[in-house]
């Protein structure tokens, strides 16, 4: 019963969605307030059917209905009730529910919180999004339906990948989706601007909460899947270059230049139609992302298992969803009128390099991801890219992106003293050069690429603290002075700060991780030690213990340092039997100062055990990092701007978009 | 001037259209850019007191071969060692493999609990051999030819089906070859 209430719930959702795509965007070209009016309950409606279609199939795998086929391929029924919610997106079929909710969540949104927004905007905006929701429940009713029933029923499911059964799953994949689905808006809002044939300064504050919104939570999302890889996948790494790690890293690239880009609409009213463009590219980045996971064109360890029909049909709607929106850009975007002008050396200027240099950066991972099916489709020859392209090509793009970075907020609007501001980072050079000669000097197995690396981020960090110094007339004036104007200064420059001052950390992390770890791989016996470091390993012993839906050999180490206690360690591996796979789950103990990682493999016959022991200085700085930037993210989207920040339009009366089209 | 503003639209059809052509291929048969050529020269130590070494000069003796590539900590090696196992005692064809990113101890380790289907393997703790052929991700397969070109490559776990309907084919072809 439950399931086909679940089934008739996303019918329903479809058919909103046909109505909201439609009457509010007629309604806003006839300048019909009424059949506008319709965008904010339909897409209300919308939220609430697709949530209830997806707690109909939540509580399908909560109750283990394996009468539903989706259930009993992804689930068993001795699961923890944790992962049988978890489950639910860790198929095809839930994740792509999971994306049509998070898609009606933010419709709902902008029909909650938009407010102050124009009519005829909010009614396109809607209206747009209502399109892109279509296209998606369609391709869930028609080719990957969550709902479809076996009859008879097995008595127990054929259970989840157990590599998925993990708490950095259950979180890793609804805040990427969150941050995917996200930049959604930008797109019906720049589409929507297209249609209307006007971009201004408040439309650039009106997108700017939703991109923020959207680039915080990819962030995180993206944090936690590397964090899910380092410590699931069990050797260590954090970062593959893996196709699907690049399909959710290319819209970060192009959402991060899209927030920078959009900020000089906001301020000069420049770069309308460039924001335009990354407005839409990074939506299509998500979408052909989604397509890449889903459709098996790339192999890739997170690959969903489909078939065909279902690849074709996702190429189908990228075809018109990116195909049509990139043929309105070429149509109307001409007719965007040009902003001010600026000098190369200017805040704008530097905002417009940023932008280059994360756009090649997307470019060459595009390039990278997508070359050996496109090198196979034109010649028929067969290649594959791996990592060290992506280190090879990635590595000279960011270095001069991170220098960029702690000077461009020092340079003026329209013409910036390029001379004056790096007087002012004299502290970051000097931080720089430092860090540079310290790491040098302990230097054991890295390159200069760690040098280099321990510098920019020493650069990057005191720069941007120089940045908020400068700000705040800190050390020149008064106390009380500097007090004062750092109660004024918007939030959003704090944002900035902090968010700089995040990827600073990050890649402060990467250059240690790269240059100090320690490992040891050995086999060891119970009674064993193993030096790390300044860390002894004693191998207690190893025991075998029973899971709710394995049994684990469990390894246990006694950590010391200098003779004193540490820690315990307890890695296991765990032996599933439905369905039947091992999975080898590390002993992690993450601090500021050095991970601690253990992981133990098979006996080797005669008492010992193959063992793998790492000491890796600073790594989680790499998502402290990536955490406090989400920080800077959420403190510059509670700038009071963004929320009170209704901006009157320079003219009140809307031109009729005919009317400009001719015009320009 | 306005015909730039058609450059996006035109780089994206062209990716879709290769995008569809990739729909049709099956990507997991992916070659690598070897295809045809030599293989690499290398010279690997062996795993002490389990099977002699591996260098390029073993893979021209006049035998067909494959080159499994392969790791103690990789998951879907574990999945595709009863298929290699199978076809070692069949005595189809030699299987030699290349421990990638892995150390000595840790493969005798892993052979000693899984069985052991290779006849000669060559330790590559630092990859760098792993890299010059091109390996994406381990597990990888190669089928080499009696004068040590690369013919063939499987990327991930190698299926009985792959076995069976590509595999073993080109085997016994290139076998037929002088």
């Amino acid at each position: 019963m439950i399931p086909e209430i679940g089934q008739f719930a996303l019918v329903l959702a479809f058919v909103i969605t046909l109505v909201q795509g439609t009457l509010p965007v007629i309604g806003a070209a006839r300048n019909d307030a009424a059949w506008m009016a319709v965008a904010r309950p339909a897409a209300l409606m919308q939220l609430f059917f697709v949530a209830a279609a997806f707690l109909a199939l939540t509580w399908s795998f909560v109750v283990s209905d394996f009468s539903v086929l989706t259930v009993a391929e992804n689930s068993s029924i001795a699961r923890p009730l944790l992962y049988k919610i978890t489950g639910v997106w860790g198929n095809h079929e839930g994740s792509m529910m999971l994306w049509v909710l998070i898609l009606a969540v933010y419709g709902g949104a902008v029909a909650i919180f938009g407010g102050h927004l124009p009519a005829a905007l909010r009614a396109r905006v809607l209206s747009v999004q209502a399109w892109i929701a279509t296209g998606f429940l369609l391709f869930i009713l028609v080719a990957s339906n969550p709902f479809v029933r076996i009859f008879p029923a097995p008595l127990n499911g054929n259970g989840l990948n157990p590599l998925l059964q993990d708490p950095g799953l259950a979180t890793h994949p609804p805040a990427l989706y969150m941050g995917y689905v996200g930049f959604s808006m930008a797109f019906s809002f720049a589409i929507a601007a297209l249609i209307e044939g006007r971009v201004d300064p408040a439309w650039a504050r009106w997108v700017r909460p939703w991109v923020l919104v959207a680039w915080c939570f990819l962030t995180l999302g993206i944090a936690l899947g590397s964090h899910w890889s380092y410590y699931v996948l069990g050797w260590g790494g954090w970062w593959f270059w893996d196709p699907v790690e690049n399909a959710s890293f290319m819209p970060w690239l192009a959402g991060t230049a899209l927030l920078h880009s959009a900020i000089v609409v906001e301020r000069r009213e420049a770069l309308k139609s460039w924001t335009i463009l990354l407005a839409i590219l990074t939506f299509s980045l998500s979408l052909i992302g989604t397509f890449l996971v889903r459709s098996g064109v790339l192999t890739s360890v997170h690959a969903f298992a489909v078939d065909p029909k279902q690849g074709t049909f996702i190429l189908v709607l990228l075809v018109i969803a990116i195909g049509g929106s990139l043929g309105l850009y070429a149509l109307r975007a001409p007719s965007l009128k040009l902003g001010g002008l600026f000098a190369p050396i200017s805040r704008e200027g530097s905002l417009v390099l940023n932008n280059l240099l994360l756009v090649t950066a997307c470019g060459t991972i595009l390039l990278g991801t997508l070359y050996p099916l496109l090198l196979a489709s034109v010649t028929g020859q067969m290649v594959s890219v791996g990592p060290p392209y992506f280190d090879a090509v990635f590595v000279p793009i960011m270095v001069p992106l991170i220098a960029l970075m702690a000077v461009g907020p020092m340079l003026a609007w329209k013409r910036g003293d390029l001379a004056g501001a790096l007087a002012r980072l004299k502290a970051a050079f000097a931080a720089a050069a430092l860090i540079a000669l310290v790491t040098w000097h302990y230097l054991t197995n890295g390159s200069w690429l760690s040098v280099l690396g321990m510098a920019l981020a020493a650069w990057l960090i005191v720069g941007s603290l120089v940045e908020l110094v400068e700000r705040l007339r800190l050390f020149r004036g008064s106390l009380r002075q500097s007090w004062a104007r750092a109660r004024h200064l918007p939030r959003s420059v704090y944002g900035m700060v902090v968010a700089h001052a995040g990827l600073g950390v990050v890649v402060l992390g990467i250059a240690a991780a790269l240059t100090w770890h320690s490992a040891v791989l050995r086999d060891m016996r119970p009674g064993q030690s193993a030096k790390v470091g300044p860390y002894e390993f004693t191998l207690r012993g190893v025991q075998e213990v029973p899971g709710p839906n394995y049994t684990a050999r469990q390894g246990v180490f006694i950590v010391t340092k200098d003779g004193r206690y540490v820690t315990t360690m307890k890695p296991e591996v765990r032996h599933y039997s439905i369905p039947p796979m091992s999975v080898s789950r590390v002993a992690l103990r993450p601090s500021l100062v050095a991970d601690l990682y253990a992981a133990i493999g098979s006996p080797d016959g005669s008492g010992g055990y193959a063992v793998r022991l790492y000491r890796k200085p600073l790594i989680s700085w790499i998502w402290l990092g990536a955490l406090i930037m989400v920080l800077g993210g959420g403190l510059s989207l509670s700038d009071r701007r963004l929320r009170i920040g209704a901006p009157a339009r320079k003219s009140a009366a809307y031109p009729a978009p005919s009317a400009i089209a001719k015009g320009a | 001037m306005r015909a730039a503003f058609y450059i996006p639209l035109a780089a994206f059809l062209g990716l879709a259209a290769a995008l569809g052509i990739g729909l049709t291929m099956n990507m997991r048969l992916l070659p690598s850019a070897l295809i045809g050529r030599s293989v690499p020269t290398f010279n690997l130590p062996p795993v002490p007191g389990v099977r002699p070494a591996l260098s390029s000069a073993n893979l021209k003796a006049g035998k067909v071969v494959l080159v499994n590539i392969f790791a103690s900590w990789c998951v879907s090696c574990r999945e595709e060692h009863p298929i290699l196992m199978a076809l070692a005692k069949s005595h189809v064809v030699p299987i030699y493999g290349i421990a990638y990113k892995d150390t000595p101890k840790a493969t005798a380790t892993y052979l000693a609990n899984n069985g052991d289907p290779y006849q000669r393997i060559g330790e590559d703790e630092t990859g760098r051999v792993g890299i010059n052929w091109g390996v994406y991700g381990v597990p990888e397969t190669y089928v080499v030819t009696k004068t040590g070109k690369i013919a063939y490559k499987v990327v991930g776990p190698i299926s009985a089906a792959i076995l069976t309907q590509k595999v073993l084919p080109l085997v016994r072809k290139l076998e037929a070859e002088p």
